[in-house]
This record gives structure tokens, C-alpha cells and sequence, in this order.
């Protein structure tokens, strides 16, 4: 070992040069593994409905002011003619879908009637759908019931004045924050003008995200209430599979059939919608495994270049040790243990500089802490990496064979 | 003396092609993956009215309550105006123009059978505003004050939506059914499209589609047309929801020439402020009035989003990589090469001769990476332009961005040059020599 680092020390500007390189590759690397696996949390998160059954749409009617009886007989029939379509299970009307971006505004939600800031839990997401609801997105309760077909009433959450459905499905997230500890099954939930309004909790789900997922509500804080005609007016079809896309095909006709005196806004499977959703974060996670991938190829290309000029100038050097007794190992040794140390002196100051990046990641970007666990990875990569790297020049090193050392320069 | 180390430099590169390539490859690189992400950012805060904007100004007031509490997570009321604010300040004509807007969505329905009702997307506005933003006509011209006034049934269109409606820019004098309103054509504009859109509100999307149709403020007031802004209220509202002074919702840009129009227009809107505060309207003191030039209120809007700033510095962090690759390997082969710097300082070369010498074999490296940066970016800007991000379809290079890209390819591998050229011209001639 000793020798090695005196060796080292007559190329002491090109060392630190390359130890800098690695450390920051691994500064680098560890961060954007670190990124990569959040946003892959993130887009692995179920939605709690049938992701790939569901069809959705959105119409708006045009001209004639529209009262609320005319709005609901224009849904009836739209939904009938909707539920007549070849291998359509069901159709029901929500506000909002999982990750569909529209609609996701928070409330506050009570514990007791007109509770203190104390007693409420604010940024609640508020779902409402009509009879069916529960089956049709495919929503799995994990306690409690279904809603029963007399508790859809006519309520819509933004209008506090009246009197909300007398049950609610919440989820494991909500009823945990709400109650911790306690079963959340017939507890009442006071929300509206003043808190004034009651339900009770009849169903708990363990998964059914937010519209959208931000910091204010989290991922999956919502309940969903039954109505009879839900505000945002979203059509949400479940398909039998393989029809699917002819029910997106179909399903404008279909609505223009009931009446052409509208125009539809939106029309997609909810497949789509989920992957739209997405897509930054599939862009970040492309671009940031490009990244990676260049930079640990210019490091190891540094590396072999760095090797390579090195063997070549100590050829006179390694015929010498040959000649004097050094085996072909002992030579592709010396190589490896100088890259190892190199690379690992990179490592050590590359650890420190991935806290510092991820330190400045988390006040501008609110980037959640590095897990120690992140730091290994990025060292054995390196390691790897360099000890790969340095194989072809050590081989040709060791090559050398020991009458280079009779040889004059 | 330059053409000679070109030759010399052209001649140690060829000598060592794996090397030379890999050198060029890592600056490539690192110049088109800086170079795609500086190209976004200069686009996403470009000057949107060239030659116009230093002369147009955002002015702002604050109606809001001594004891309101700003969320974190909603807009700012005062961004916008109430509507008797914006109404004052349009006609106190304290400033070469001013006018007062707002967005909206309207169903337009198509007189032509076959098209069949769309929305489309335009903006009510007082009469100043297409002299003062220079919004150019194909035909006809705008309203005057005095059809403000009169709530005048009319509209002024973009040439696209003329074309799809009417298939010619010639529509002035035709009647478009806009909701259930008629109005007359009395104007068609080129298509006009400021990027960022600076006058829209922020909660529009700064880079998104043009506006369609212009029609007079009062008029869509009149007509109860939607507006599309941020609607903040701060107080119970009586009456008129849009007329309330407790709602802001409108914006207000106004022209002003030279320094002292600028400072007679901040004074104005401190009197304006200390005279609603003295009618009780307005808690807050007059000093929160403000007055902001038209780039300085785009930089405080953040257009730049957190995730181009974080590519961006992932970028320059890459970069960064690159050139420390570089230094090491042109250390790594400039100081081979010391037997050959040693005969040529002991035939008369001279410390800076050497420095000049590696210094120009550098710029070549940098040079070819240039080339190859240039491509890079043009690879990642097309691929920028595929994102569904609003400001996609901007990601083009300009020709200063082109220049850009070779001066900092260039620079970069002098710069990474500097440090082995020096240590390459402090080799001592006697001590190599003797080896040799």
C-alpha cells in the first residue's frame, strides 16, 4: 500500500482532479437514484379503482338556462342510453376520478357540530357519486358497507346550505387522521356552512387517491358521499374488458344520440388519464437515468484514459519490478488497489457532497431526506465501475514483459 | 504563429484518436445537455413586446383588510383589481394609455353549417388596449372609449378564428353569435401572441394558446360573460358579484413614456390610495401601492417552473463532470508530451509559446465539441418540444443561442485547458532533456 501512495503523490494535480470527478459523479448519482425511486413511489400508488374497466367523459349542454330538475332528467337519460351500450356494466355521474386533475379542492371536516379549528381537519377532497358508485369504479371497502339505494340524495358539497347524505365511505388515511385508534365505523362527520351538516361513516377503503396528489392534501385524504347528481358532471363508465376502446369510440354518438345540443369536453380511458398524470414524472425519471448513465461512462472512459497514459509512462517501471521478481498478479494488483483508492477517496468526498446536494435539493425543492440506505448504492456502483474501468489497462500492464527493463529508453 | 499550433494541435489530436475523441465526446456532451436547458430557460423568460415593453407597467393596490391572512397555498388577491379600482384608474387617463382586462371562454356558435359550437378563448377589454400593446390589424381597427361607454355589440377578432368562421380575414361587418349575444365584427388582427402572455392573470397558463377575440370590457360585463381569472373576495359581497369592490379579478396595464410619468404615476397611485383610505374603502397605508415594470412583474410571477430550474442545474452539474474529465486528461497528455515542450524551450520557445501552444490545441477540442454539443441539444430541444408542458412549442435555438453554444464549448475547454497548459510551460527544459 505504501508504495502505491507515494506513487500517487508525484501526480498529485491529475489524482485530485479524478478523485473530484468521481465525487462528483457519486454526489450526482446518489441524488438522482434517490429522485428516480421517489417518483416511482409516487406512480406505483394505486388509485383504488378499476384502473383499466373505466371509460370517462364530460359533456356541457349549450343554450337553455338550466334548472336542477332539467339537469337531472337530462342525466337520466344520458346515463340510460350510457348503460345500453354493449358490455357496459355500469354508468354512474362523479365530481372527479382519482388523478384526474379536475376538482380537487380541500375542505374542512368535523369532529363535533361546529367544532374549534381543534376539532376539524382541513383539505379533506370531497368525491360524490351517483347510485352505483362504489361498484362501478370498482372501490374495494375494507370495513364497513355500501352505501343502501335510499342515502343518495340530492346534496352538492359546494352549496352548504342543505343538509348532506346521512352516510359517507372515507378513507384509511381520513379515518385515522380523524380518529386515531379508534374504529371510524358510525362516527358522525360534521362539514357544510358552520360545520353544520351531519353523516356518518358507514365504509372505509384503504386506497382511493386524490384528484390530485400535492402537498396541502396529501395522497388519499377524501371521502365520498352518495348523491343523485354530481356537480363537474363526469360520465364514468366500467366496460367489460376487451370493449373498451370501441365504448370510448362510440360513447360521443351515443351522447349526441340522447341529444346534439351539447358539446363533449372530455372523452378518455381512464388508463390514459392516469398515464397523462404521470407523464412529467416518466420524463423526469428518463432524463435523469440519462443523466446517470452518461455521467458514470465519462467517468469510467476518464478512468480508462487516466490508466491507460499511466501504464504507458511506467512501462520502463513495470519492466523493471518484472525483472526484479514482481509476478504478472503482483502488477495487475498495483493497478487495482491505486484505482480502488483513488476511487474510494472520490467516494468518501462524494458522500459528503450528496448530503450537501441533497441538503440544497430539500430547501428548494422540497425534496424529501437522503436515506442513508441511498449512499452505499451510489459507493458499490463506483467501486464497480472504476475496478471494471481499470481491468484493460492493468491486463496490458501486466503484459509488460520483463526485458523492457534491459531495454534504453 | 496561430496557423502553425493549429497544425501542431491538429497533429497531436490525430496522434491519439481514442483520447481525443473521448475528450470530445465528454465536452459534447456536457455543452448539448447545458445548452437544451439554457435555450428553455431563455425562452420561458424572453421579452414578450420587444421595443415596447420598457414602456408598459404593472400597477398594483391594496384593498385587502388589516387583519387578512395570506395562504400559503392560494394567489394573492392583490395581483388583481376590483372592479371600481381598474374603473378608476382607466378613467383618471393619468398615463399615456391605460386599460383594464380580463380572460374569458366563450361558446362561439358558426353561422356555416357543418362546424358545429366550439369555445374559444379571447379577452374583454377597455379601448386603450391594442394601441398601447401595438396589436397589429389585417382589417378595420378596434373600439373607441366612447363604445366602452355604450357597451357597443361588438368584437374584434383574431385572423384564425375569422378564417375557421367566415374562411376569410375579411369578416369586419359580419355578425359572430358569441353565447346567445350577436356581435359585429368591426376589426380582425393578425394572430398575436406575446409569449410569455403577460397580460393574462396568473392563474392562465403563461405559454398557452392566443387569444381569438377581443370584445369591449363593459360590454361582456353587460352581456354576464364569464370571466376565467383568479377571483379572490376577502369580505362578504353584496349586489353585483363583479362590481364589488371586495372581489379582485381584473387587470390593469397602463404606458408610461419617461422618468417623470413614471414617478407622477406612483404618486397618483399613493393619492388614490390615501384617498380610498380616507373614505374608509382602504386599511392598509398608501405605501403599499406599487408600481412594476413590465419584466420585473414577469420575474416575480415565477414563470420559470421548479422542475426546468432543477434540470437546468442538473445540467450544469453534468457539465461540470465533463470538464473535470477534460482537465485530467489534457493534464494527463500535455505532460506526457514534456520531452517534447523540453526540446522546444531549449530551442528558444518561450514559457508563453508553450501556454499559446496547448492553449490552442484545447480550443480545437473545444471547437469539435461545440459541433457536437450543438447537435446533442438539438436532439434534446426536439425532444423537449414532444413534452405536453404549455412552453414546449418555444424550445427552438435562436441564432444568439447558436453563437452561445460555441463560445461556451469554446470557453469551457479553454478554461479546462488553462490549468495542463500551465503545468505543461513550468516544466524545467534540463531535468526532461536529461532523460531523453
Amino acid at each position: 500500500m505504501h508504495p502505491i501512495i507515494s506513487a500517487l503523490k508525484h501526480h498529485k494535480t491529475v489524482v485530485i482532479l479524478v478523485v473530484l470527478e468521481i465525487a462528483l459523479t457519486c454526489a450526482i448519482v446518489s441524488n438522482g437514484i434517490f429522485i428516480i425511486g421517489n417518483h416511482l413511489a409516487t406512480m406505483r400508488m394505486q388509485t383504488g379503482v378499476a384502473d383499466n374497466e373505466l371509460v370517462w367523459a364530460e359533456s356541457s349542454g349549450i343554450g337553455d338556462a338550466s334548472t336542477s330538475a332539467s339537469q337531472a332528467s337530462r342525466a337520466a337519460a344520458d346515463l340510460a342510453a350510457l348503460r345500453g351500450m354493449p358490455g357496459v356494466k355500469s354508468a354512474v355521474i362523479t365530481n372527479s376520478l382519482p388523478l384526474s386533475s379536475t376538482g380537487s379542492w380541500g375542505t374542512c371536516i368535523a369532529r363535533k357540530a361546529g367544532g374549534a379549528d381543534a376539532e376539524s381537519v382541513c383539505t379533506v377532497v370531497i368525491y360524490a357519486g351517483t347510485a352505483g358508485v362504489v361498484n362501478t369504479l370498482g372501490i374495494r371497502l375494507s370495513q364497513g358497507r355500501d352505501f343502501l339505494p335510499q342515502e343518495y340524495q340530492d346534496y352538492d358539497p359546494f352549496q352548504g346550505e342543505r343538509a348532506p347524505p346521512p352516510s359517507v365511505i372515507i378513507t384509511r388515511s381520513l379515518a385515522q387522521k380523524m380518529w386515531p385508534g379508534e374504529d371510524p365505523l358510525g362516527k358522525p362527520i360534521f362539514l357544510g356552512d358552520k360545520n353544520s351538516g351531519v353523516t356518518h361513516v358507514v365504509g372505509v377503503t384503504d386506497h382511493l387517491l386524490n384528484p390530485s396528489i400535492n402537498k396541502q392534501s396529501g395522497a388519499d385524504l377524501n371521502m365520498l358521499l352518495p348523491v343523485t347528481l354530481a356537480t363537474g358532471n363526469m360520465y364514468v363508465l366500467r366496460t367489460q374488458p376487451g370493449v373498451r376502446d370501441a365504448t370510448l369510440r362510440n360513447l360521443p354518438k351515443v351522447l349526441d344520440g340522447v341529444d346534439e345540443q351539447r358539446i363533449i369536453t372530455e372523452n378518455h380511458s381512464y388508463s390514459d388519464t392516469v398515464s397523462d398524470y404521470f407523464h412529467d414524472d416518466r420524463a423526469l425519471i428518463w432524463l435523469l437515468l440519462v443523466v446517470i448513465g452518461s455521467l458514470l461512462a465519462l467517468t469510467a472512459l476518464g478512468v480508462i484514459g487516466l490508466s491507460s497514459f499511466w501504464v504507458q509512462q511506467r512501462t520502463h517501471q513495470i519492466g523493471i519490478r518484472r525483472a526484479i521478481g514482481a509476478t504478472r498478479g503482483d502488477i495487475l494488483r498495483y493497478f487495482q488497489t491505486e484505482n480502488f483508492l483513488i476511487v474510494s477517496a472520490g467516494i468518501v468526498l462524494g458522500l459528503g457532497l450528496a448530503v450537501v446536494l441533497n441538503l440544497l435539493l430539500m430547501k428548494q425543492y422540497e425534496l424529501p431526506r437522503l436515506p442513508l440506505t441511498y449512499l452505499p448504492i451510489a459507493a458499490i456502483v463506483l467501486w464497480l465501475l472504476g475496478q471494471l474501468a481499470v481491468l484493460g489497462p492493468a491486463l496490458r500492464a501486466a503484459a509488460v514483459p520483463p526485458v523492457v527493463a534491459t531495454r534504453s529508453v | 504563429m496561430f496557423g502553425y499550433y493549429f497544425d501542431l494541435a491538429l497533429r497531436s489530436l490525430k496522434r491519439n484518436p481514442v483520447l481525443t475523441a473521448l475528450m470530445v465526446l465528454a465536452i459534447g456532451l456536457g455543452i448539448g445537455a447545458s445548452m437544451t436547458m439554457v435555450t428553455v430557460l431563455h425562452v420561458m423568460s424572453g421579452d414578450p413586446l420587444p421595443g415596447r415593453s420598457g414602456q408598459l407597467y404593472y400597477p398594483q393596490l391594496d384593498p385587502l383588510p388589516l387583519k387578512y391572512q395570506q395562504s400559503a397555498y392560494g394567489p394573492d388577491p392583490r395581483l388583481n383589481f376590483t372592479w371600481p379600482d381598474a374603473m378608476a384608474l382607466v378613467a383618471a387617463h393619468r398615463a399615456e394609455r391605460q386599460a383594464a382586462m380580463a380572460g374569458g371562454a366563450l361558446l362561439v356558435r358558426p353561422a356555416r353549417t357543418g362546424l358545429r359550437p366550439f369555445y374559444v378563448d379571447g379577452r374583454y377589454a377597455t379601448a386603450d388596449f391594442f394601441a398601447m400593446f401595438g396589436v397589429p390589424f389585417l382589417r378595420g381597427q378596434g373600439w373607441s372609449a366612447a363604445e366602452d361607454d355604450g357597451r357597443a355589440r361588438v368584437v374584434v377578432l383574431g385572423d384564425t378564428l375569422s378564417r375557421k368562421l367566415f374562411g376569410t380575414s375579411d369578416s369586419v361587418g359580419r355578425m359572430v353569435r358569441f353565447g346567445d349575444a350577436d356581435l359585429r365584427v368591426i376589426g380582425v388582427t393578425a394572430d398575436w401572441h406575446p409569449q410569455p402572455m403577460f397580460y393574462a392573470d396568473a392563474s392562465s397558463k403563461a405559454f398557452g394558446e392566443a387569444d381569438q377575440f377581443f370584445l369591449p370590457l363593459a360590454t361582456a360585463m353587460d352581456l354576464k360573460f364569464d370571466a376565467n381569472s383568479n377571483q379572490s373576495s376577502w369580505a362578504s359581497i353584496e349586489g353585483d358579484i363583479m362590481k364589488s369592490p371586495n372581489l379582485t379579478w381584473l387587470q390593469v396595464w397602463v404606458q408610461l413614456k419617461d422618468p417623470a410619468q413614471i414617478a407622477a404615476y406612483r404618486q397618483f397611485l399613493s393619492d388614490y390610495s390615501a384617498q380610498q383610505k380616507a373614505l374608509g374603502r382602504f386599511e392598509r397605508p398608501p405605501s403599499h401601492a406599487r408600481l412594476y415594470g413590465l419584466m420585473d412583474w414577469l420575474g416575480r410571477q415565477n414563470l420559470v417552473s421548479a422542475d426546468v430550474r432543477l434540470q437546468l442545474w442538473l445540467a450544469l452539474g453534468f457539465l461540470l463532470v465533463c470538464m473535470t474529465n477534460i482537465v485530467a486528461l489534457l493534464l494527463a497528455k500535455f505532460l506526457r508530451r514534456s520531452g517534447e515542450v523540453s526540446v522546444r524551450r531549449a530551442l528558444g520557445a518561450r514559457r508563453r509559446d508553450i501556454f499559446l501552444q496547448f492553449g490552442i490545441e484545447s480550443a480545437v477540442i473545444g471547437l469539435a465539441g461545440g459541433v457536437l454539443g450543438l447537435g446533442i441539444a438539438q436532439l434534446g430541444l426536439w425532444s423537449v418540444r414532444h413534452r405536453p408542458d404549455d412552453y414546449a412549442h418555444l424550445a427552438q435555438m435562436d441564432f444568439s443561442m447558436l453563437v452561445g453554444t460555441f463560445v461556451l464549448a469554446v470557453v469551457a475547454s479553454v478554461l479546462a485547458g488553462l490549468l495542463p497548459a500551465w503545468r505543461a510551460c513550468r516544466v524545467a527544459p534540463a531535468l526532461q532533456l536529461k532523460t531523453l
